[in-house]
């Protein structure tokens, strides 16, 4: 109950006190950064954990089963090995930028959940620009592996390195287009002002909003069917090809500390975020975030890995239009529908999706043999 | 990824695999959990019944790997050799049961024993009482009909449930 306290002191508190200051007080950014780092690594422990036993079990396998009661404690192991291992650079590399990169693509990762509310007004910075700060860090993370891939002195790191460029590039716009639908609903950039508005969770709303933030940001964050940067029967494992020891695991925990922001994020913008009955919000919070997880889990164990050109066309072809499309459906729907029909729209706006799915893949054949670059 | 079909492929793999989320995982882990094996197994011990062996040494000079060693005495007052000493190196045999082929007297049999690998060389050589049957060490069907005539039919192994030990 320490957090409703919590975010109840930072209602209390915001008017009192000057507004720059994030949260209105010192001791909520300290307690806030630890509250954040410890939820990011518990949950990136819980994902690995529910993404290795749910795939094996997709797989009618048994997954890891020998560290603790149901191998919960594997991914504790898993660090520890890792943690033990040799840190070898590679004597051609660039050894700074090496050094530099695991943490370049780490930390911003965690600043995304600054913005990120885990309850009413229970967050690090309520920033009213939220959806644009998250957008703006989550591609610095791009840089991190990037200078990966340089630093490596690698053909197979800086390919990877390259493809994550791309891709990533690519599927900004459209993610970023999806996301100006739920704005407009909303009317406004806050994250926790989103979830205030959210009497009817987004995702009925705008169902294809959320259906290209899902495609856009699984390709963002590197999962498979889109995990071409690391493609291990293409490129080795990609950027960080050359990396071992404690740096490896910081780019295997960035990359679970992606999915677990981008589940979050999913979560506030489309499913309601920390709100629902009875159970606390909080707790909420958490098991829409897993439940969105658990649909990346499945959808990378069922989905083979796209080709590269295939992830350019389904970006620019496929997601970006029909975003395009997205925002000025929503943008009519907000400034034209009636106030009094707030239901109605649910089953307009589903439809309106199937129907432009069902048009764009009539239109568009994707994966028709090579493509000569 | 065939996006003029609409995502009907994507919409049955994902079935196919919540499908398979739900059901039974086919992974046996090992040790502490092993499938039936086939009663028809020819597993690859040897079964040795020391009332019928006339110490012929047949097996002995068939086994292509010299595995098996007889060593026998003349018992005068039974006009009879008698066994003194059958020692088989599993750790050579090959499991071809040439010599359960052989045996005149059907005095050798193979088992059913699948798990004989042995942390050093010299427990893997079974001598004279190790050599015996026993209610762990059953008979097989193999080169005898009429106990496999006994023996339920063959079924697909992985329908069959796994047991704790």
């Amino acid at each position: 109950m320490a957090i409703a306290n919590l975010g109840a002191n930072v209602l209390g508190h915001l008017a009192t006190l000057p507004p720059d200051w994030p949260g209105g007080f010192w001791w909520h950014w300290l307690l806030f950064t630890v509250i954040i780092i410890a939820f990011v690594l518990t949950l990136v422990m819980g994902f690995i954990w529910i993404e290795r036993r749910g795939m094996a079990r997709m797989q009618a396998r048994l997954g890891p089963n020998r560290a603790g009661p149901f191998g919960i404690l594997q991914p504790v192991a898993d660090a520890i090995k890792v943690l033990l291992k040799e840190d070898i650079v590679p004597s051609k590399g660039d050894k700074i930028v090496h050094w530099l990169a695991p943490v370049v693509a780490f930390a911003p990762v965690l600043m995304i959940f600054a913005v990120v509310p885990f309850q009413d007004g229970a967050l690090l910075a309520d920033l009213n620009i939220g959806i644009l700060y998250v957008v703006a860090i989550s591609s610095i993370s791009t840089v991190g592996l990037f200078m990966a891939g340089w630093g490596s002195s690698n053909k197979y790191s800086l390919l990877g390195a390259m493809r994550d460029i791309a891709s990533v590039v690519s599927y900004e716009i459209p993610v970023i287009l999806s996301l100006v639908g739920v704005v407009l609903i909303a009317g406004s950039l806050s994250l926790n002002q989103i979830v205030l508005a959210q009497d009817i969770p987004f995702i009925l709303l705008q169902p294809l909003g959320f259906l290209l933030f899902f495609i856009g940001g699984c390709a963002e964050i590197n999962r498979s069917p889109f995990d071409l940067f690391e493609a291990d029967s293409e490129i080795v494992a990609g950027f960080h090809t050359e990396y071992s020891g404690m740096k490896f695991a910081m780019f295997y925990l960035a990359e679970y500390a992606e999915a677990v922001v981008i589940s979050a994020i999913i979560a506030t913008l489309f499913l309601g975020g920390w709100r629902g009955p009875i159970l606390p919000p909080w707790l909420w919070f958490v098991i829409k975030v897993i439940a969105v997880f658990f649909v990346m889990v499945w959808t990378r164990t069922t989905l083979p890995r796209v080709r590269i050109d295939q992830l350019m066309a389904l970006a620019w072809k496929f997601l970006f239009p029909l975003a395009l499309i997205n925002l000025i459906i929503t943008a009519i729907q907000v400034l034209t529908w009636p106030v009094a029909l707030p239901w109605v729209i649910i089953p307009v706006n589903i439809t309106i999706m199937a129907l432009l799915v069902l048009l764009w893949s009539k239109f568009f054949k994707l994966g028709w043999g090579r493509v000569a670059v | 990824m065939q996006f003029e079909r609409y995502g009907k492929g994507i919409a049955k793999g994902l079935r196919v695999t919540i499908r398979h989320l739900l059901r039974h995982p086919v992974t046996v882990q090992y040790p502490e959990q092993r499938l039936n094996t086939s009663r028809r197994i020819r597993g690859n011990e040897l079964i040795w019944d020391n009332i019928k062996c006339t110490g012929c040494a047949t097996c002995a000079k068939s086994c292509p790997q010299g595995a098996i060693q007889i060593i026998s005495s003349v018992t005068p007052e039974e006009n009879k050799y008698r066994v003194e000493k059958i020692e088989v190196d599993t750790g050579y045999c090959i499991q071809c049961g040439l010599c359960v082929e052989v045996c005149p007297f059907e005095a050798i049999y193979m088992g059913y024993a699948y798990e004989r690998a042995k942390y050093r060389r010299e427990e893997v050589v079974q001598t004279n009482e190790q050599l015996l049957p026993s209610a762990e060490r059953r008979r097989s069907g193999y080169m005898y009909p009429e106990i496999a005539a006994e023996l339920p039919r063959q079924t697909l192994l992985v329908e069959r449930i796994t047991e704790e030990k």
